[in-house]
């Protein structure tokens, strides 16, 4: 169908076998997350198998999309019906985090002043005191040495704005800002058509995401091995890691997307200035994450 | 483009077809409503008598439980997107959806997802078994292992969701005909515009709260365990700010397709449209403020108690000005009584019942005496039955000569409309009466005292059960001998999709309509 189409018409796909192979794989991949985190022997291999069909059918779908517009199939309106879903996308992913800060701050403000207070400390909970970071935990305040749910013994809060420049958040924060920035000045380089300078830009922006990366494994390194601060270290862990991973898992996203554009406007001399959604969409979600981390700084790191 | 379907499987497997994505959705949610349905008929059946016949309590909950969980997300769900799949590129003169493979996935997560929640029955332990709310503690601490796979399935289905949504949304804002202008737009259009956006909005927000609770099962995180210093109530309200938009996602679309279906069979337009859009859209907006109502007897403060009840009761004011514009459009109208309007005047009333009985649960002190008791679940199921499963078998009705080119059998079509009605009151307006003196919900066994209406209520559920095996029926038999059907199909018929023939073609509108 794709040879005799032009692009006065919307490009309706012809059969796909694409969708389909998705939906098994995504199947796989939490079936095997689901057997491994029961304890069944096969599980992880399932989950591995799960994971790779994912994402070579992703590659294939991706390439196929990319092969479609360079074909010239995909006419103004298509494009902006990609304009459209990866705008209500980034709209759920805002909505998936929200989800997080809600529990943080219905914690802080509601949970962990009604278990300190009154009734519930006194009679309940061994005399428990709220303080955020939550270092000594419900748990420990009535069973001592014998809890289960124990604090950590150190943690990230902040130092104070003199002790910032050795505050590792601190860093973790001006490095994203600035990729935020970089990938602003690569977008402003292509629209000009300056291919070399959007080549650079785009280029300095992944490296700061990988270092944002390493910076961030740096911080849990620190967490685990000398702060005693574990997902399992009570509520303050639990919230710490839970948002902080899951916006690291999206860093981590958001610069292999990045990178995929770096490698196809390098090698494969893709984009200029009225082609380049996918960068676009790519340098959306970046400033999506950058926009979460602002968030997580300040509700996380500061505020505590 | 000019190419019909593939033959053979392939064409279901790898379709991009929006037609064909829409009758693979309907197929699977009527799968789903079977099957869901069958766990409701053991329910009933154990609760024919008081004491303990058929079932283990165990077994029981988790009945109750995966009931909830299919109907909800398996059968009304894909039941409303099968319905856009097909209706939303016809009524607006669209060549198909903005994004014909990611439908596909949508739809194909489906399968995989149900298969991997119905395979929880058969697991160590059993299927989930803590109602569909599924609450903390009881859905962690005190889980059964299956409860892993219950949350890994939501989290693909949730997906699916996402997507379908996405693709619903582009399709609206980018693929109308030229003319076709947003108050232009049929109000089945607006409503699945309105319910997409909540579906955005809160299916992530449940793929949040499960990952809380695969984190506080599996590795060690405290969300909801005081213990630690987090709390089982933050579960419900992560829960219910999902949950209670996602009760409009069930109603907002049905809300538009009987305002497609009265206009033709009053033969008048639907009075005060844009009323109508306004109204969805206020009730959407007031669906995130309102989650706690589900919560009164938590031991919120008194002000969260006040605000909550006050921004409930909001709701009926929206919701009364559609239920006012149905009745005025039928007002003087020249009206003819076939199945899909017979469904959709029982919509009307029923769904004003349901939400009569919505605003008693929504006055905060009463709602100490409702909550938890059989009285909720009349008050639930007569929004979703009669309003959800009502107007979706009303639009099958409607829609179905338009599908398939032929004609239902109008006789049997209203036996199943009586049969159904009748079962349906027969089921659950004694559950007014048995939650009223007191009878929980959620239990195997109960106090004789309510034994009469139970046994009412179990009657009337095999009858409405024995009722959708007649629509089967009928529906097969439209599909393979009935009469032909006119391209206009009802005589009042208005809009984009009576104009293309029936059957409509695989492909409509290549070239997008003129619309005035």
């Amino acid at each position: 169908m794709a040879h005799h189409h032009d692009a006065s018409t919307y490009y309706v796909p012809e059969q796909s076998k694409l969708p389909l192979i998705t939906a098994f794989a995504m199947f796989l991949t939490v079936f095997g997350l689901g057997t491994w985190f029961n304890g069944v022997d096969s599980g992880p291999f399932l989950f591995a198998a799960g994971f790779m069909i994912m994402a070579g059918v992703m590659f294939a779908w991706f390439s196929q999309v990319i092969h479609e517009n360079r074909a010239g199939l995909n006419n103004a309106q298509l494009k902006r019906s990609y304009v459209w879903g990866m705008g209500w996308f980034i709209f759920s992913e805002v909505m998936f985090f929200a989800a997080f800060f809600g529990a943080l701050f219905y914690i802080r403000s509601i949970s962990l002043p009604a278990l300190g207070s009154g009734n519930n400390s006194e009679l309940l909970w061994g005399g428990f005191q709220n303080d955020w970071p939550l270092m000594t935990t419900p748990d420990m305040a009535v069973k001592g040495g014998e809890a289960v749910h124990v604090g950590p013994e150190g943690n990230m809060s902040n130092p104070g704005i003199a002790g910032w420049l050795g505050w590792l958040p601190f860093w973790n924060t001006t490095v994203l800002l600035i990729s935020s920035f970089t990938v602003h000045f690569a977008h402003t380089a292509l629209k000009k058509d300056n291919k070399k300078l959007f080549n650079i830009w785009l280029g300095i922006t992944v490296a700061l995401g990988i270092g944002f990366l390493f910076l961030q494994a740096e911080e849990y390194i620190h967490a685990y091995q000398d702060l005693g601060l574990t997902l399992s270290s009570g509520i303050y862990g639990a919230t710490f890691f839970m948002l902080t991973g899951f916006h690291g898992a999206h860093v981590t996203m958001g610069t292999f997307m990045l990178l995929v554009m770096l490698l196809r406007s390098t090698l494969k001399g893709h984009f200029n200035h009225h082609d380049c959604f996918g960068f676009e969409a790519a340098s959306w979600y970046w400033h999506f994450v950058d926009v979460v981390w602002l968030g997580l700084f300040i509700f996380v790191y500061i505020m505590s | 483009m000019a190419h019909g379907p593939a033959h053979g499987l392939s064409r279901w497997l790898y379709t991009t077809n929006h037609k064909d994505i829409g009758s693979m959705y309907l197929w699977f949610s009527f799968a789903m409503f079977f099957l869901g349905g069958i766990f409701a008929l053991i329910i009933r059946a154990e609760l024919f008598e008081p004491g303990l016949q058929i079932v283990e309590p165990n077994f029981f909950n988790q009945m109750t439980t995966m009931h909830g969980l299919v109907m909800v997300f398996g059968a009304v769900m894909p039941a409303f997107v099968g319905l856009a799949n097909w209706m939303v590129p016809m009524m607006i003169g669209a060549p198909d959806m903005a994004l014909p493979r990611m439908n596909n996935l949508s739809f194909w997560i489906l399968p995989f997802a149900f298969a991997l929640l119905a395979s929880t029955l058969f697991m160590q332990g059993g299927a989930p078994n803590f109602g569909w709310t599924f609450y903390a503690p009881l859905s962690t601490t005190y889980a059964p292992p299956s409860v892993t796979f219950f949350i890994f399935a939501v989290h693909i289905m949730g997906a699916s969701s996402i997507m379908g949504a996405i693709n619903i949304i582009a399709t609206i804002l980018n693929m109308r005909a030229p003319g076709m202008t947003l108050m232009k737009m049929p109000l089945f259009v607006w409503t699945w515009l309105i319910t997409a956006y909540l579906l955005i909005a809160v299916m992530p927000v449940l793929a949040g709260v499960v990952t809380m609770m695969l984190m506080d099962i599996h590795f060690g995180t405290s969300f909801f365990n005081a213990a630690g210093g987090g709390d089982p109530v933050l579960f419900q309200h992560i829960f219910w700010f999902f949950g209670h938009p996602e009760v409009y996602i069930m109603i907002l679309p049905a809300f538009g397709v009987v305002s497609a279906i009265i206009p033709t069979f009053a033969r008048k337009p639907l009075f005060g449209y844009s009323s109508m859009v306004y109204a969805t859209a206020s009730i959407a907006i007031l669906s995130f403020m309102v989650w706690a109502h589900h919560m009164f007897t938590v031991g919120m403060p008194f002000i969260g108690e006040w605000v909550f009840m006050i921004a409930t009761m909001a709701i009926a004011v929206p919701t009364g000005v559609k239920v006012f514009n149905w009745v005025t459009t039928m007002y003087k109208g020249s009206m003819t009584f076939e199945t899909p309007m017979l469904f959709s005047i029982a919509f009307v009333i029923l769904f004003t019942i349901g939400g009569f009985s919505g605003l008693m649960l929504a006055i905060a002190p009463a709602d100490f005496q409702y909550h938890d008791t059989y009285f909720v679940v009349a008050h639930f199921h007569y929004v979703l039955v009669p309003g959800a499963i009502f107007s979706i078998t009303a639009a099958v009705y409607y829609w179905l000569p338009k599908w398939c080119g032929r004609m239902y059998d109008e006789t049997l079509g209203k036996t199943h409309f009586w049969l159904a009605f009748i079962g349906l009151n027969l089921t659950f307006f004694p559950m007014h009466f048995s939650g009223l003196a007191g009878m929980p919900r959620r239990i195997p066994d109960y106090n004789p005292l309510f034994a009469n209406w139970n046994m009412m209520s179990s009657i009337g559920s095999f009858l409405f059960g024995a009722a959708q095996v007649l629509f089967l029926y009928i529906v097969i038999r439209a599909i393979v001998s009935g009469r032909k059907a006119t391209d206009r199909v009802w005589e009042g018929s208005h809009g984009l999709e009576w104009t293309v023939p029936s059957p409509a073609p695989y492909h409509t509108f290549t070239t997008p309509p003129k619309v005035d």
